[in-house]
């Protein structure tokens, strides 16, 4: 099973928990909605879609609303830190919440409580507060793109709002980058970064060098960065394609290639919502699929 | 020898740089971001730093004031009902937010990275057409509130954001109103 835990944008919606559903841009859970916008639930819908494809069972989240005042991030860290010992997950990706160095630690423990260890997703607050607590080698795999790499690459930046300027500066090779957020152990056990070209990147303990584990640089859909939620949408297939039984680099490869083939089939334009190339996932997860 | 010297003289140019200031903690980067707004305002000369190692929990900053002012900058809080949880001296250099932008230029639309956060903006018609990145929660709710309106219809994220990431984003948001304006 593939659980998810996030925010909504919505102060009211209260913390809660169970299998999602999507249908026309809605998502739903334990009778609750929520629009597909962006953020988690852009995340949700699109592991939603996957399952649909691969036939697996639909998503399990946990849901809380929050607007940035971190109540609602810290009931729901409260929350999954009292029932995750007693829970069975293959895959676990943890996605848009208030970063908070305490509570990440009381969560990761209760993760690690768990009979059977699955397999660590952090993408978005949590890849940030899990690097700041020098955390980030318990995770199996983190999404950073241009800017998230150059903080993780930072040993000093406790966010990516102070990442410093000769890190943040355009032209960093991103193997560098990687290497030097491994050399300070600010990395997970992989990088998939996002970017003109996606990379799957791997420190190689025995070389000490960084292996390009898979790379997909076309379709070419450059309005892609600018679309909110394209970074969430990679995380949930990537994540729902290693539930269905795909190796992390399979389950990545695909994901790469389903994404740019969405934005392609969607005649992406930089005014696009992340929604509308939601519904050609399931086409481009079908051509991305027979490419392997 | 040469080396050594260098390394002295940037020292004291970093406590040339801290020295005199104060340092304002608050509860939540929300009241950070308010007590900015307010300071700057009324024209005090205030920074929105890093806060010193000891007291950071994860996603937070500190507002610098000149220490001669302290006691003007807490009566202005006081007015606006925000108190500072501590004011203590700085004694040591601080992160500095992010300065750097990275422009993309579409065509019909331009987008803006200030460090994690991108904000793209319609170039005729002004209108905010997306909001990307970043990964605190008040990044969605923020967007909500500003993606489909010009930059004189969008409210602020400054007003509307509580987070870094939040920060960030007005940051953005600030750059673009500037090379749109030019």
């Amino acid at each position: 099973m593939l659980g998810v835990a996030g925010t909504v944008p919505h102060p009211g919606f209260p913390l809660t928990e169970g299998a999602v559903e999507i249908s026309s841009d809605i998502l739903r859970i334990d009778g609750l909605e929520v629009p597909v916008n962006r953020g988690t639930p852009a995340l949700l819908a699109a592991a939603w879609a996957v399952a649909q494809v691969m036939g697996r069972q639909a998503p399990h989240a946990w849901l809380v609303g929050d607007q940035g005042l971190g109540h609602g991030s810290r009931s729901l860290y409260a929350h999954m830190e009292s029932v995750l010992p007693s829970r069975e997950m293959d895959v676990l990706a943890f996605h848009y919440l208030q970063p908070d160095a305490d509570w990440h630690g009381r969560v990761l423990l209760a993760v690690q409580a768990m009979a059977e260890q699955p397999l660590l997703v952090a993408d978005a607050g949590f890849q940030y507060v899990a690097k700041m607590c020098g955390e980030a080698p318990a995770y199996d795999l983190f999404f950073p793109d241009a800017g998230e790499l150059a903080f993780l690459a930072d040993e000093k930046a406790p966010h990516p709002f102070y990442t410093r300027g000769f890190l943040l500066a355009d032209g960093h090779d991103v193997l560098e980058m990687a290497a030097r957020a491994w050399e300070h152990g600010n990395a997970a056990r992989r990088l998939l970064v996002k970017g003109l070209a996606d990379h799957l990147l791997e420190l190689d303990a025995s070389s000490g060098e960084v292996q390009v584990l898979a790379s997909v640089e076309s379709p070419v859909v450059e309005a892609l960065e600018a679309v909110g939620g394209t970074g969430d949408t990679l995380t949930g297939m990537t994540a729902a394609l290693m539930e269905a039984g795909l190796d992390m680099t399979d389950a990545a490869l695909a994901a790469m290639r389903a994404n740019r083939l969405a934005g392609a089939l969607s005649s992406a334009s930089p005014a696009t919502s992340i929604a509308h190339i939601i519904g050609y996932l399931p086409r481009a997860l079908d051509q991305a699929l027979a490419m392997s | 020898m040469r080396n050594l010297l260098q390394r002295f003289r940037a020292a004291k140019e970093r406590n040339k740089k801290t020295r005199g200031r104060s340092l304002l903690v608050f509860e939540h980067t929300g009241e950070v971001i308010q007590a900015e707004k307010i300071l700057k305002s009324h024209g005090l000369k205030t920074r929105v730093m890093g806060p010193p190692p000891e007291i950071r929990t994860g996603c937070d900053m500190v507002v610098e004031v000149p220490m001669v002012e302290e006691l003007q900058v807490l009566k202005l809080l006081a007015e606006a009902d925000l108190e500072p949880l501590t004011v203590r001296p700085v004694d040591g250099p601080l992160l500095e937010p992010v300065s750097l932008y990275q422009v993309k230029d579409f065509g019909d639309h331009l987008m803006v990275r200030a460090a994690n956060m991108k904000l793209t903006v319609d170039k005729k018609s002004r209108v905010i057409v997306n909001v990307s990145g970043g990964g605190c929660p008040d990044v969605p709710y923020v967007a909500a509130l500003i993606v489909g309106r010009t930059l004189e219809e969008a409210p602020s994220p400054r007003d509307l954001g509580s987070t870094l990431c939040g920060y960030a984003l007005h940051l953005a948001y600030e750059e673009v109103c500037r090379l749109c304006s030019a």
